[in-house]
């Protein structure tokens, strides 16, 4: 039986060592659950990214993990504690167990490759005993999952709209199935329409597959809709981590509370301070 | 009182080997001192050439853009007066800015250009623009772009903006790049910036929710082609234009997501 955690960070701490030296993050501590959408929000500088990065391994010097521990609750059983893997146990764990969709994404793929070769070599890759049809038919069905079609396999990512390029970013980072999938700002560039639609899909597939999602994005709306629980990061420290339904309705911490009311209303009320009364100087930028 | 006419412009691009692109298709809008106009519409909707032909950095194939009934010269001391009463204000205040230059000479450049105030005011003008945004002047004159926060760059740009005392402000999306915390402070100084001067401002966004709150009317711009307008309110809460519902539907909206059966939004304590 597998547990329902699906990852533990445990008093986690990340220093990029300059002079001075940058606390970026600072002992958090967090579990995700299998199959859950985790948003993580907060605003540039906040550590979200670096956290993100983190946890995978995937930071350089002059990043130091100082302190801490993450551990991933394999669903075979086995507990990986991802900071003791030698170098070729980590490449194998990358993109197997967990994937990441960077910020600007869509940019990343190589322009002189069609897109079906380039998801071939994840398969060629992570499962070099797989046959050359199974591959083909792997890479053709995971473009129709993520709705591009496998009538594109040999399109080049010049000849596909933002939108489809993100797509296909996703279908590479769910191709060997993987139980939490990272994402950074992944619809950030895009347009709000196209938007709406991907984080649709995101939405079916976890719901189809099963995986985790751990979702950053300043956009503390869109997460709201979209995550099942949220944390908050500022200066390093996640300052609340509650179900979204929680957040919106009876946010804790003050930052929160600031960050929420940051963003207008769509249909409703709050937001009619701007045209109107007068506004008062941002506490944010009173210290220069 | 300022009137910006304009009027049935049309905008070709000619592509090479694909024919002409159509960006704007016959738009026709007039914005005036002391009101807000939000222009809205996904990316290649046509925004920014309406800001490009606004700002003369493009010129319409067809139709004419009148400012007080007189059509806009296309060059010379009349482009520049022109260029004067009719400021621009970019997104990116990290880009829109020079770092070599010290904010000072960014904004005395436009008041001695311009001879807005004579020489020996120039200093005292500075001082009064970085006020007027709400910038401690001691604390930033001196200072490069590098040296300051993201929004506090675009107070900058918006001091420069306001240099030469337009009477209309073309912002194009003023605050995307900012952080969300600090966003509203700046849409709030251009607020007050437009009532202590009766400015008239079109705000470009594809942001639906400050478009609603920020801007007396709305004009949602499909595919080069206004396809609804009106006060900020009828647009968003009662849009009659099936593209209109489309990006409202799309865009993320908390208290509806949040509202319970009965249609009262979770209220929030």
């Amino acid at each position: 039986m597998t547990s329902e955690t699906l990852l533990t960070v445990d008093d986690f701490s990340v220093v990029y060592d300059v002079d001075p030296p940058v606390e970026a993050v600072r002992h958090v501590s967090l579990a995700l659950q299998r199959g859950e959408i985790l948003g993580l929000a907060g605003e540039s500088g906040c550590g979200k990214t670096t956290l993100a990065y983190g946890i995978q391994r995937l930071l350089k010097p002059p990043a130091v993990i100082t302190s801490g521990r993450a551990v991933f609750h394999d669903e075979s059983g086995e507990d990986i504690d991802i900071n003791a893997l030698d170098a070729d146990a980590m490449r194998a764990f990358r993109w197997d167990k967990v994937s990441m969709v960077f910020q600007g994404a869509m940019n990343a793929l190589n322009p002189v490759a069609s897109i079906g070769r380039q998801l071939e070599d994840v398969f060629l890759t992570h499962r070099p005993s797989m046959g050359r049809a199974e591959r083909r038919e792997e890479c053709a069905g995971l473009l129709d999952l993520v709705g591009v079609g496998r009538e594109r396999m040999r399109s080049y990512p010049h000849e596909l709209s933002g939108g489809m390029r993100q797509r296909v970013m996703i279908a590479m980072a769910m191709a060997l199935r993987p139980q939490l999938m990272i994402m950074d700002e992944p619809t950030t560039a895009l347009d709000v329409l196209v938007q709406r639609e991907i984080l649709e899909q995101i939405s079916d597939l976890r719901s189809k597959l099963g995986f985790s999602v751990i979702f950053i994005t300043h956009d503390l709306p869109l997460l709201l809709e979209i995550s099942d629980r949220i944390a908050v990061m500022k200066d390093g420290v996640i300052v609340e981590l509650a179900s979204a339904l929680d957040i919106y309705s009876d946010a804790q911490h003050e930052y929160t509370r600031r960050l929420l009311s940051s963003f207008p209303s769509l249909t409703g009320e709050r937001g009619d301070f701007i045209r109107g009364s007068e506004s008062t100087p941002t506490t944010t930028e009173a210290a220069l | 009182m300022t009137t910006l006419d304009f009027r049935n412009v049309t905008k070709r691009y000619r592509v090479r080997g694909s024919g002409d692109m159509l960006a704007l298709d016959d738009v026709s809008f007039t914005l005036t001192s002391g009101q807000t106009i939000a222009l809205v519409g996904q990316s290649g909707s046509g925004k920014s050439t309406i800001a490009k032909i606004l700002t003369q950095l493009e010129r319409a194939t067809s139709g004419e853009v009148l400012l007080d009934g007189e059509p806009i010269p296309h060059r010379g001391p009349g482009l520049r007066r022109y260029r004067q009463r009719v400021r621009m204000v970019f997104q990116d205040p990290f880009a829109s800015l020079n770092p070599y230059h010290t904010i000072r000479h960014h904004l005395e450049r436009p008041l001695r250009l311009d001879k807005v105030v004579p020489a020996d005011e120039v200093e005292d003008e500075v001082r009064a623009l970085l006020t007027r945004v709400r910038l401690d002047p001691d604390a930033t004159i001196d200072r490069r772009p590098h040296e300051l926060s993201g929004g506090q760059r675009q107070r900058v740009a918006i001091a420069r903006a306001l240099a030469s005392r337009p009477e209309l402000l073309i912002a194009d999306e003023p605050v995307s790049m900012l952080d969300v915390s600090i966003r509203l402070g700046v849409l709030n100084l251009l607020a007050d910036l437009q009532r202590e001067s009766n400015l008239g401002v079109l705000y470009i966004t594809h942001d639906l929710a400050t478009a609603r709150h920020f801007s007396d009317e709305i004009m949602v711009l499909h595919h080069g082609v206004v396809v609804e307008r009106g006060p900020a309110d009828d647009v968003i809460l009662r849009a009659q234009h099936e593209y209109t519902r489309a990006l409202r539907g799309a865009s993320p909206d908390p208290d509806k997501h949040f509202a319970d059966p009965s249609g009262r939004a979770v209220t929030r304590s």
